[in-house]
């Protein structure tokens, strides 16, 4: 691994790398990572980055991050890069990328929205802007635009 | 043009299907007006109304009626039982089966565009929660359109601009026209930036202003909204706020001679009684177009392929 990464190298999992310095609680709330976990998780914040200015980096060990798990973290870590590690090595290496829609992942913030009901539909946000970031609901139209993390599903 | 599909919101009418629907809507005003018609004869409009808005349920019952077709109702009882049992998604479905069209008005903002998602036929949004209400747009266009024209109207929006998604709809609506805005409202319920920046990024002339006398002259159309008495946290400065923004024929003295009045209706008092004998009190006509354009529409949607012009 690279040394400025200033963590042990892990053996198999996934290193997010590129996160807005601040934002890491955040991207391990989203990978549904509590304080109780089991997983091994290390965590490192605000060190230097030439491209953000500070940034976070998240390492999860045994565990390969799904594309839905990925499109989460663009949501307010957009310009946050994923390493797949296998054996030390990295294995894959790609960008998060929102879609134009992402679906079930963020709720409404309007409360008379008919999203935020008992209705059988999942909530759909269409990504109007990805960085930063600028949601908008497909039922209500209302945009989103701050605070993203505290609407994760 | 409509055939088979939902109209949820105004943002999906281009100026040439506006324009078509105005049209149809003129050939149709005979028929609104008592002329019989079996344009829709055998069709079936059910009228989904999850809160009550008697008025824009009777013009569509009317509409559908005057075109020869018949209605299915929600009662008031069964709607408000529903609503707290059955989901939306399952009432359409079930309802979609009976009838060829679906009107819905629900509370709750994004309805329509869910029961276009599981409706089999298509929906008709009537309104939902401070939603979108493109009937209501539609049928204040073909108004200034018959009394006065829709090219490059002068137009001032009066009251409530903030919550009011209509008045947006039809600002939304009239640029596509190169319509001049003038908004006038209570400091507490100016139209939101965003909007207003929409507006002007398409070349309309947007002007602000608190109170009437400042835009006197050169006006052509008035359209009044009511201003909410829960907008206000004090009611003294509720009843001062809506006691200098109504209308009365003092204040239209000093308009100009062609100039109309419109409101949605049903007003409480921002428009006195004594305006109605003006001939600036467009109204109730503002009502009655109402059926033609919502004749229009469904006409529009439903009838079949070859059917007869009249
Ligand atoms: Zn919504």
């Amino acid at each position: 691994m690279e040394r400025e990464l200033k963590v042990k190298p892990i053996r198999n999992g996934t290193v997010i790398d590129h996160i807005a310095g601040g934002q890491a609680l955040n991207v391990l709330k989203i990978l549904g990572i509590s304080g109780t976990t089991d997983a091994s998780v290390s965590v490192v914040m605000n060190v230097p980055s030439k491209r953000l200015g500070k940034k976070d980096i998240v390492k999860v060990e045994e565990r390969e991050l799904g594309e839905d798990e990925v499109n989460k973290i663009a949501l307010i870590a957009p310009s946050a890069t994923i390493n797949i590690v296998r054996e030390y090595a990295v294995v894959e290496k790609f960008e998060v990328d929102l879609p134009c829609e992402i679906m079930g992942v963020v709720r409404c913030q309007n409360p008379s929205c008919i999203s935020n009901t008992q209705e059988p539909i999942k909530s759909r946000m269409l990504v109007k802007r990805k960085n930063p970031v600028l949601l908008r609901c497909v039922y209500c139209e209302q945009p989103l635009t701050e605070r993203i993390a505290d609407y994760l599903i | 043009m409509f055939k088979k599909r939902h109209l949820l919101s105004m943002r999906e009418f281009s100026r040439e299907e506006m324009d078509s629907v105005l049209e149809t809507a003129a050939s149709l005003e005979p028929f609104a007006r008592g002329k019989r018609s079996d344009m829709l004869s055998g069709k079936i409009l059910a009228l989904l109304f999850f809160e009550p808005s008697t008025r824009t349920r009777m013009s569509f019952e009317t509409a559908m009626k005057r075109l020869g077709g018949s209605t299915i109702n929600l009662g008031s009882a069964e709607a408000s039982s529903i609503a707290k049992g059955e989901s939306l998604a399952d009432t359409v479905r079930v309802v979609g089966g009976y009838a060829d069209a679906i009107v819905i008005r629900h509370p709750k903002e994004g309805s329509a565009r869910l029961a276009a998602e599981f409706s089999p036929v298509p929906v008709l949004n009537a309104g939902d929660g401070a939603g979108h209400h493109p009937t209501q747009t539609l049928l204040d266009l073909y108004t200034i359109k018959k009394e006065r024209h829709l090219e490059g109207i002068s137009i001032a929006l009066v009251g409530d601009l903030k919550y009011g998604r209509t008045v947006h709809s039809l600002a939304y609506a009239l640029s596509l026209y190169g319509a001049e805005i003038t908004l006038i409202s209570p400091p507490t319920l100016r139209m939101p930036d965003q909007i207003k920046s929409d507006l002007s990024s398409r070349g309309t002339i947007v002007r602000e202003a608190s109170d009437l006398g400042e835009v006197m002259g050169s006006i052509d159309v008035l359209y009044v909204t009511r201003i909410q008495k829960e907008r206000f946290p004090d009611p003294v400065e509720y009843n001062k706020v809506a006691k200098s923004y109504r209308i009365t024929p003092e204040s239209l003295q000093q308009m100009n001679q062609g100039l109309i009045v419109m409101h949605p209706l049903p007003r409480v008092d921002e428009i006195s009684p004594e305006v109605d004998m003006t001939s600036h009190a467009v109204y109730f006509k503002q009502s009655f177009y109402g059926v033609p354009v919502r004749m229009a529409l469904l006409k529009m949607m439903l009838e079949d392929e070859g059917g007869q012009e009249q």
